[in-house]
Formats: C-alpha cells, sequence, structure tokens
C-alpha cells in the first residue's frame, strides 16, 4: 500500500496543517497587524516560515500538483512580506517624522534650497524691476481679469488687503479655496517635475517668482509696499517657503539624475527619491498650515504690526525648526 | 512509434499550437523575478501586467469619485436633517474632506499592511520593493506624487485649455505628454511607471491562492483506483503539460467536457474502459498514475514538458 502513495502526496499530507497555521498567522496579521498577534503566533511564525520557504523549494523539484506549488509560492511571499516588512506602526511613523526625519531631510538639503529660494526671489526681483520700469510688463505676465492691474486707484488696491466685514463664513470658504488654490499644485509638480534634471522645476519656481515681483511692484508704484507686505507674509513665509522646499525637493531628484557620481543612474535617483519624498510631504503640511493662516489669520487681523509679528515669528519658527542643530535621541533604536 | 498507427490528422495545426504554448510559457517566465531571501531560498515574484495596473487603476478613481460623492451627500444630508442654512460651511467642510481623500487616498493604503489600495487587491496586485527590502513610506509617497505629473497634470491643464479652443496645438501636445507618461510602463521589462522608477518599487501580482484537495488523494478509495492499472507505455504517452491541463479539467470543468477527455484518453492510450466505471474515476486514476510516473521521472533529473518531448 504504501508503495501505491506518491512521495509528493505523503510530502504534503506531512506538512499540510503548519502550512494552514503559517497562513491563519499571516492572515489575522494582515487584517489587524501584529497587535492581532498572540505570544504563541509570535513564538511559532519564524519556525513556521522558515519551514514553509524550505517546502516550496522542495515542493518545486518533487511536485506536479499545480496548486500546490501556486499555493506555497503566494503564502511564502505574503509570510516575507510581513517577516520583513516594516515593523513600526503609523503613528510611530508620524511622530518620528515630525520629531526628526522631517527637519533632518530638509536641513540635509541646504544646496537645493538655496538654489530654489534663488529661482524664486531672483525671479521676483527681476520682474519687479521691469515692471517699475515699464508697467506693460505688468501684461506680459498676468491675464487681464485681475482688478488689481497698473490702472488701479490707491483706493481700490489698498480695499483688497483689508478686510471690512468679517464673517466666519467667508473665512472657511477661503480656506477651503485654499487648498485647491494652485500653490499646492505647485509644490507637488515642482517636485514631480525634478527628474527632468530640475530644469522645469527651475522654470516653474522662477515664473511664478516673476508672478509674485510684477504684481509687488504694482503696489509698490502705489506707496502700498509695507501694507501688502503684511497682507503677503502672514501666510507667505510659510506658503513660500514650502514651495522652495518643494522646488529644492526637485532639484534633489534632477541632480541626482545628472550627476549620479560612481553609483548606477537608478539607483542614485532612487536614493534621492526616498529623500525627497520627505521633503515634499513636509511641504503639502506647510501649505495646509498657510492655508489655514491665510484663510482665517488673514481676514481676522488687519493690524500691519500684528501681521508682521505673525510673519516674523513664523520664519523664525521655521528656520529654527529646521536648521538648529538637535540632540540626536532617537538614534539607539536602529 | 506508436503515432504510425493513428496518423495526426493537422500535424502543422498541432506543431503551430506547441510553439504558441511555448512562447506563452516563454512570455510568462519573463515577468517573473526571482528574489532570494535571507534564508537563501528563491522567490518567484510575479510582475503584474499593463492591463492589471490599469484595471487597478480605474477601480480605484471610480472608488475615489463613489467617497466624494458619499461625502458630500452625507454632508448636505445632516446639515438638511438638521435644518442648517450654512451651505457655505458645509461646502467648507466638504472641500476638506475632499482634499484629503483627493491627496491621501493611494498613499493611505499603500503604506498600509497589504501594501496595495482597494483597486489592487481586487486584482490580486501589491506593491513591493524592487530589491527585495522593505517598503518605506517614502517610497510609496514618492510614487504616488509622481502620479499627479504622470496623469493628474495633463488632463487638468487639457480641460482648462479645452473651453478656449483657442490654442488646439497645446491641447495635442498635452496629449502627447499624457500618451508617453501613461505608457510608459508598457517600454520595460518590468513595468515600471516613473513614480515606480523614482521610488524604487515594482508592483506584483501575488493573488491568494486557496490549498485545495489533492486530487490524487480524492481519488475513490483503493479498491476501485487500484483494479485500474497503466502499462509504463501508456503512461509515457503524455508529459507535465497535459497533467496540468488534466488537472484543470478535474478541478472546475462540466461533466460533458470530462466525458469527451476520458474518451479522448483512453483512445490515444488504447485503454478499454471496464464495466461501470465512471469518467471521473478514470480520469482521476489516470491523473494518479500519470503525476506518480512523471515526478518519479523528474526525480531521475529527467522532466517531460508534454507529449512531444521524447526522450
Amino acid at each position: 500500500m504504501s508503495d501505491r502513495v506518491m512521495k509528493s502526496y505523503r510530502f504534503r499530507e506531512e506538512r499540510e496543517t503548519d502550512w494552514k497555521q503559517l497562513e491563519q498567522i499571516i492572515q489575522r496579521a494582515e487584517s489587524r497587524g501584529v497587535g492581532g498577534l498572540s505570544d504563541q503566533d509570535m513564538e511559532q511564525l519564524p519556525g513556521l516560515y522558515r519551514q514553509a520557504v524550505s517546502s516550496l523549494s522542495v515542493a518545486r523539484s518533487i511536485s506536479l500538483d499545480q496548486n500546490v506549488v501556486a499555493y506555497l509560492e503566494t503564502l511564502c511571499a505574503r509570510a516575507y512580506f510581513f517577516v520583513y516588512g516594516t515593523r513600526s506602526r503609523m503613528s510611530e511613523r508620524i511622530a518620528q517624522f515630525f520629531a526628526r526625519d522631517w527637519a533632518a531631510a530638509v536641513s540635509a538639503a541646504k544646496g537645493p534650497t538655496l538654489l530654489a529660494f534663488l529661482c524664486l526671489f531672483g525671479g521676483a526681483l527681476l520682474a519687479f524691476f521691469l515692471t517699475l520700469n515699464d508697467n506693460e510688463w505688468y501684461w506680459t505676465f498676468h491675464g487681464g481679469w485681475d482688478s488689481r492691474n497698473p490702472n488701479a486707484t490707491y483706493d481700490e488696491l489698498r480695499a483688497t488687503l483689508y478686510e471690512t466685514d468679517r464673517n466666519i463664513v467667508d473665512m472657511l470658504g477661503a480656506f477651503a479655496a485654499q487648498l485647491f488654490s494652485h500653490n499646492s499644485g505647485i509644490a507637488i509638480f515642482a517636485f514631480a517635475l525634478g527628474f527632468a534634471f530640475g530644469i522645469p522645476t527651475a522654470v516653474l519656481l522662477i515664473y511664478n517668482g516673476v508672478y509674485l515681483g510684477s504684481f509687488y511692484a504694482v503696489f509698490w508704484q502705489k506707496g502700498l509696499a509695507y501694507e501688502l507686505t503684511g497682507w503677503l507674509f502672514i501666510h507667505g513665509v510659510t506658503e513660500l517657503f514650502a514651495v522652495i522646499l518643494a522646488g529644492a525637493a526637485g532639484f534633489m531628484i534632477g541632480g541626482a539624475v545628472a550627476f549620479p557620481g560612481r553609483k548606477p543612474r537608478m539607483q542614485s535617483m532612487r536614493e534621492a527619491g526616498e529623500k525627497a519624498a520627505m521633503v515634499i510631504i513636509g511641504a503639502v503640511v506647510m501649505l495646509f498650515l498657510a492655508a489655514l493662516l491665510e484663510g482665517f489669520g488673514r481676514q481676522l487681523i488687519n493690524s500691519d504690526t500684528v501681521r508682521y509679528t505673525i510673519a516674523g515669528s513664523s520664519l523664525v519658527l521655521w528656520l529654527s525648526y529646521f536648521y538648529l542643530p538637535r540632540r540626536r535621541t532617537g538614534d539607539r533604536r536602529d | 512509434m506508436t503515432d504510425t498507427a493513428i496518423p495526426p490528422p493537422n500535424a502543422v495545426e498541432e506543431g503551430k499550437r506547441r510553439r504558441a504554448r511555448i512562447r506563452a510559457r516563454e512570455a510568462e517566465q519573463k515577468r517573473v523575478r526571482t528574489l532570494v531571501t535571507p534564508e537563501g531560498a528563491a522567490l518567484n515574484l510575479k510582475i503584474s501586467t499593463f492591463g492589471e495596473r490599469l484595471g487597478a487603476f480605474v477601480l480605484d478613481v471610480s472608488l475615489q469619485f463613489i467617497i466624494m460623492f458619499a461625502i458630500i451627500f452625507a454632508i448636505a444630508f445632516v446639515a438638511g436633517a438638521m435644518n442648517f442654512n450654512g451651505w457655505q460651511i458645509a461646502w467648507a467642510v466638504a472641500m476638506v474632506l475632499i482634499f484629503f481623500v483627493r491627496n491621501f487616498y493611494f498613499i493611505f493604503f499603500e503604506v498600509g499592511r497589504k501594501a496595495a489600495t482597494p483597486g489592487k487587491r481586487a486584482l490580486g496586485l501589491r506593491v513591493a520593493d524592487r530589491k527585495g527590502g522593505r517598503l518605506t513610506a517614502n517610497a510609496v509617497i514618492a510614487r504616488n506624487f509622481m502620479r499627479e505629473l504622470e496623469f493628474f497634470l495633463p488632463l487638468s491643464v487639457l480641460f482648462s485649455f479645452g473651453a478656449d479652443g483657442v490654442e488646439g496645438w497645446i491641447n495635442w501636445i498635452l496629449l502627447i505628454w499624457c500618451g508617453i507618461f501613461v505608457l510608459f510602463p508598457l517600454f520595460n521589462k518590468e513595468k515600471l511607471r516613473i513614480g515606480d522608477l523614482v521610488a524604487g518599487t515594482m508592483v506584483i501580482h501575488a493573488p491568494k491562492v486557496q490549498l485545495l484537495d489533492d486530487i490524487a488523494s480524492a481519488a475513490p478509495k483503493s479498491e476501485v483506483t487500484s483494479v485500474i492499472v497503466f502499462t509504463p507505455a501508456q503512461l509515457d504517452v503524455y508529459g507535465i503539460h497535459e497533467l496540468h491541463v488534466l488537472e484543470d479539467v478535474l478541478r472546475q470543468s462540466t461533466p460533458e467536457i470530462k466525458r469527451n477527455v476520458a474518451n479522448r484518453i483512453a483512445t490515444k492510450i488504447g485503454y478499454t474502459p471496464q464495466a461501470g466505471e465512471g469518467d471521473v474515476t478514470f480520469l482521476e486514476a489516470f491523473y494518479a498514475g500519470l503525476r506518480r510516473h512523471l515526478e518519479q521521472r523528474m526525480l531521475f533529473g529527467q522532466r517531460k514538458e508534454d507529449k512531444y518531448d521524447q526522450r
């Protein structure tokens, strides 16, 4: 009788219960996380995993049962992804991002950040002086639909800077609209376009600087520069910083593609992509804060002094958060 | 040879079919990436096809739309039920929620334990690191923000310009741009899109497989089966491919197909069915016999791939 039974069948019969047990553990782990596993499960998992992996290589060479081989292939892959997959919880990861990783990534990218800063403000300065010399330049950069153009009067321009009726509903609306405004889009594209050697990123930053500079020149000519700066920078510090960081992320990838050094180009890009992703997700957080400041802060606060105070303190806050050296407490864990 | 007794009616046709099958198998082999685990065992991961990924993407986008509409309707319903008139507030709240759905849907699901969005899960796909390391949150973020550039940017610009109709050529450039990025996965072996390239990820096809009963064990308990004995010559007619086809037939086909297959096998190997013997009984016995025979040969290093493989 025993001669009649196939080797592959006996092989399967002996190990089947262990495979099933591993599958159940993985199933639980996938739906409820590591927390869903009992101590006993954790104890058994490594042994069961190693056994399944070795079963797979045996099965490939002795069994012609397609179903068994396919089952073991997927079971081992799932177990592998779990055993060697990421360990930390979502909340831990978020906490670590704010405590350490974000600032570390930003301060490691000083060069690209400076480059992005120069692109944005270089474009702004250029457009500012061009428009001061000749108002016709304004129309080159802006469409005709904006009422804040060189033909507007002092009073008209001034009225756009201060809110007379403050209504919570309008603020919420302004905040929501801000979320979908072009800034968050620009930040993401400045990052995503980086892989073409960073050139589109530079163009995008310069173009935005030009837009800003020519706009500024209009108010400057009417003697409203002081008021405009307060209006702009109460949220603009955060927002423009975010755009610059997004541009820096784009330059990081562009630089990695253009100058991979000794590494293969793919690997270089991938390593830069990892770091740049951290900078860009931070930029999205900053844009969200900027939208809050713009939606509520700018409508609520009409005093220039307070606006300047907020702008200045937010700048100090961001700079010290990113660039001040900090004690490295979390290093022991890795 | 036995083939001289029954001359194959359309040998050319069969040859073509066999070559097509071999080509298909080679194409399938190309999809497989071998990953060596730290234990030294090889795992075969299958790269997902362009079609699968497109399907998953369409599912995910539809699901996003459904969620967005659900949010809007839920807020409208609640606001209506409470006789609340601040429609602007309701609108703003909805916009904030939609902002999160729009930007973090993919990231949220791919960072999770299953490393797959609902659309990917439905098609048995998951995101994995290209080198077999752990999939980091940063990689997921990078690959998903790239999608904005690959797909949503050209599309949104297309719609905003489309209204003017003046700059038709810009539309064409954008369409070409969109086409290049969307079709990019078709032009590399690992079916990577730009986002995968930057993030160092790939998308693999790893659907859950149920462990089914072994057909050889499910065969009617030994009394009948042991009566049916096949000669080595009869078992030498077929190869591994035919064995696998037979496995599929036994697992998932109708009685008529089983009858046809049983008749064809019986004719081919020159076997006369005994009285009162069912088709399934015969097929299962033959499957068990053939598998034992082929597995034994495999242990001696002879893989008989199909019935044409005469070694």
